[in-house]
């Protein structure tokens, strides 16, 4: 794994090696990568010479620190009451029907990961989805069936 | 002179200094408020809830151990609003808690279920969600046992596990109702940094984490006619076994051990002192000849300074953390084992037994002798050196199994060829003692004289400080150690692993010039061990070092070389200090392992 290490070793160059470069590093990672993996953040504690155990309690502890592979586009369906209430269901029905995976699975050729997520803070205009750090909002089905077949196209 | 704040609890006024906590303040009016998450030795936590009280002018309950006492404060500690919330509080924990009790090792002995029995818990009020939880148990580790099951996530085990030991083996992952205590990537104990010192079992005030036990395996061997059971007790067991027992802390209990051991059907009743005097032998003499090849060979090779070996907590501790130091740890191996191997050679040989009858078995203050036992590397007897390692709590409840009135018992002493010990053994149980030992015997072999202190007490290797130094000038040498006249010994010593880890980054950077370093892994080293009677506080840990001074103090002999044991051992069968035989049995190598 010598490119985790350069990857790890610059951003904590760019970072910092105190306990607050913590966050920015794996976020790194994330962006690079797409998850981080265990070696990953075995690496990260041997680079800022702390506990292992520390690194994947805050990988773990927050939602967009992934510890699972994930594929090129994360898609991030809110879950939340309102997008819910707003036909919800039904654009994740549509978007699982396109990509033919479930919620928590990437597709076979990786590039799509579907999850569910917590409250976007876009409820006034659910249901919303994220696709990496780019919102979608006010979906229905011709408009997500849309969205997905862009990505798919300029894969 | 601190500040005073003075403060109303339960309609008595109280003055107590600024900075300190309204539990601190009810403890001094000996008001009894209930803890769970709060721990003396650690950092304030705050998470459990259940030392709320109820401050006149505030509306929410306020934590008593994390609330600083302020000057008019007027606090109630009994009020149905308190003891409402206190009881939702255990309920609660106790929704997600396997409370199967019956079946749990620390059954009579847990902190949360005399917390329910107080509170009269008859009705659960919330949801059973253990059925829900997918709760893991791992029992890989032959030391620790972690049952997530019965975890409340106080996180005593996490504080102790990074303030006191630098080594943060365990940490919380996750969050909200799926937080959990867990280590890297939820890896076994066994597979991670865990230096198995037991601090957090000592600590976690439910069955989550307890040390594996080996009771079922003791009394097999002790009832079958066709073994031989051998057993040694460590120095610090003798001055804290009676704590488990009903008896106040700093209790002597050695004879009284001595004779409780011999009526649970031991065959032979022996002493881990005997080897720590061993052990003095052969690293006094280790640490004069690695002087010897630094100061007047000019070997560039020999690694100084040396440590000591006797603690296997500090060992995994220096494999995980400082591998590139593992040849400065001394060579010898702990007096655990180096008695384990002895005892399937030596004395089996002086006794005549077949040594694949004997089963050795110790009884010690510590959960990581139980992973050290099982090291691959200690077989050197051709068999594993030491069957079974016993806390000093497991034995506690084997004597309460066997019907043994504890108190009652006559003092008896130790059987012979390997119980023999002196007052230099009896203090590797407290921080400094293996220092102060060694340095009893090793000055008086280079000079011909007793070490230069009052009553062979060497004050500044004692006392709780987490490091301390000391120095000797050695002048007047004898002929054979003339390389040494004038040479200024320098030591250090340092228990708890965080200190430990202060120490070594000294040596790391260069800024020390030690020759000789003890470290313990625990707080006050082997008389604060894992395998210690529960609780474990400050104060506890200063009556049992005074109690192991005293017994030292007690001693006929005070010096390891003045053992007449171990003067017979090396005349009939070791030859002398660092003979090959003594390499082939006492001494072995460790390995270097990640950091993860």
């Amino acid at each position: 794994m010598p490119e985790i290490k350069e990857l790890v070793k610059g951003l904590a160059d760019k970072h910092g090696r105190n306990r607050e470069s913590l966050l920015p590093i794996l976020q790194g990672i994330v962006t690079e990568e797409r998850f981080i993996s265990d070696v990953a953040m075995a690496e990260v504690a041997k680079e800022l010479d702390m506990s292992a155990a520390l690194v994947y309690g805050t990988a773990t502890f927050y939602s967009f620190l992934d510890t699972e592979p994930r594929g090129k586009y994360v898609i991030r369906l809110c879950k939340t009451i309102t997008c819910d209430m707003k036909g919800k269901k039904q654009i994740l029905k549509t978007i699982e029907d396109l990509l033919k995976i479930k919620v928590g699975e990437t597709s076979k050729d990786k590039n799509f990961t579907l999850l569910e997520t917590n409250c976007l803070g876009w409820c006034h205009k659910g249901p919303a989805m994220l696709i990496n750090d780019q919102v979608f909002t006010e979906l229905d089905e011709d408009k997500v069936t849309e969205i997905i077949d862009d990505y798919i196209r300029n894969i | 002179m601190a500040n005073t704040v003075k403060l109303n609890i339960d309609g008595i006024d109280v003055s107590i200094d600024a900075g300190k906590t309204v539990l601190d303040a009810a403890k001094k009016l000996n008001i009894h408020i209930p803890t769970l998450c709060y721990h003396e030795d650690l950092c304030v936590a705050g998470n459990c809830r259940v030392c709320v009280v109820e401050q006149e002018g505030v509306k929410n309950l306020v934590a008593s151990c994390a609330m600083p006492a302020q000057d008019g404060m007027v606090i109630h500690t009994n009020t149905h609003k308190v003891r409402n919330a206190r009881r939702h509080v255990v309920e609660l924990l106790l929704s997600e808690h396997n409370a199967d009790c019956t079946k749990c090792y620390k059954n009579t002995r847990c902190e949360l279920q005399d917390l329910a029995g107080e509170m009269v818990i008859n009705e659960h009020m919330f949801l059973d969600l253990v059925p829900d939880k997918n709760y893991t148990i791992d029992m890989l580790s032959p030391a620790i046992i972690k049952d997530d099951s019965k975890c409340i996530r106080c996180q005593r085990c996490v504080r102790t596990c990074q303030e006191l030991q630098h080594v943060s083996a365990l940490g919380v992952a996750y969050k909200g109702e799926h937080m959990k205590i867990s280590t890297f990537f939820e890896h076994s104990m066994y597979d991670v940094v865990c230096t198995n010192c037991g601090q957090c079992v000592i600590r976690c005030p439910t069955g989550a984490l307890i040390e594996k036990n080996y009771l079922d395996d003791v009394w097999d061997a002790i009832y079958d006619e066709d073994k031989h059971v051998v057993v040694q007790t460590a120095p610090a067991t003798r001055i804290a076994l009676g704590e488990d027992l009903g008896m106040e802390a700093g209790s002597i209990v050695t004879g009284k051990m001595a004779a409780a051991l011999r009526r649970l059907g031991f065959d032979s009743v022996l002493d881990t002192d005997f080897t720590a005097d061993l052990t003095i032998m052969e690293e006094g003499t280790e640490l004069l000849t690695r002087l010897k090849r630094a100061l007047v060979d000019k070997d560039p090779t020999v690694k100084l300074p040396m440590t000591t070996s006797c603690s296997p907590g500090w060992i995994k501790f220096i494999e995980h953390m400082y591998p590139e130091y593992l040849e400065n740890v001394s060579t010898c191996k702990s007096p655990q084992q180096m008695f384990g191997a002895l005892a399937k050679t030596y004395y089996a040989q002086k006794k005549g037994i077949d040594p694949s009858k004997i089963v050795s078995v110790s009884i010690m203050p510590c959960t990581a002798k139980k992973f050290e036992a099982n090291r691959p590397e200690m077989r050197d007897s051709g068999f594993q050196d030491v069957d079974m390692g016993l806390t000093t709590r497991e034995l506690a409840v084997m004597i309460k199994q066997a019907g043994i009135n504890f108190k009652e018992l006559p003092d008896e002493k130790f059987d012979n060829l390997m119980g023999e010990s002196s007052g230099a053994g009896v203090i590797f149980g407290a921080t400094g003692g293996v220092m102060e030992a060694a340095l009893r015997t090793v000055y008086e072999i280079v000079t011909g004289r007793e070490v230069p202190f009052e009553n062979l007490k060497i004050t500044p290797v004692r006392g709780m400080e987490g490091v301390k130094e000391a120095a000797v000038k050695i002048e007047n040498v004898l002929p054979a150690w003339s390389f040494l006249e004038g040479v200024e010994l320098k030591t250090v010593v340092a228990h708890g692993l965080t200190n430990a880890d202060k120490v070594m980054q000294a040596v790391k950077n260069g800024t020390a010039d030690w020759h000789f370093i003890e470290i313990m892994a625990c707080p006050g080293g082997c008389l604060g061990g894992g395998g210690q009677p529960i609780p474990t506080t400050p104060e506890i840990r200063k009556k049992r070092a005074e109690a192991i001074y005293r017994e030292d103090e007690g001693m006929a002999i005070r010096k390891s070389h003045e053992n007449p044991e171990i003067q017979q051992i090396y005349k009939e069968f070791l030859g002398e200090p660092l003979s090959d035989k003594s390499h082939w049995l006492l001494h072995t190598h460790y390995n270097a392992r990640k950091r993860v």
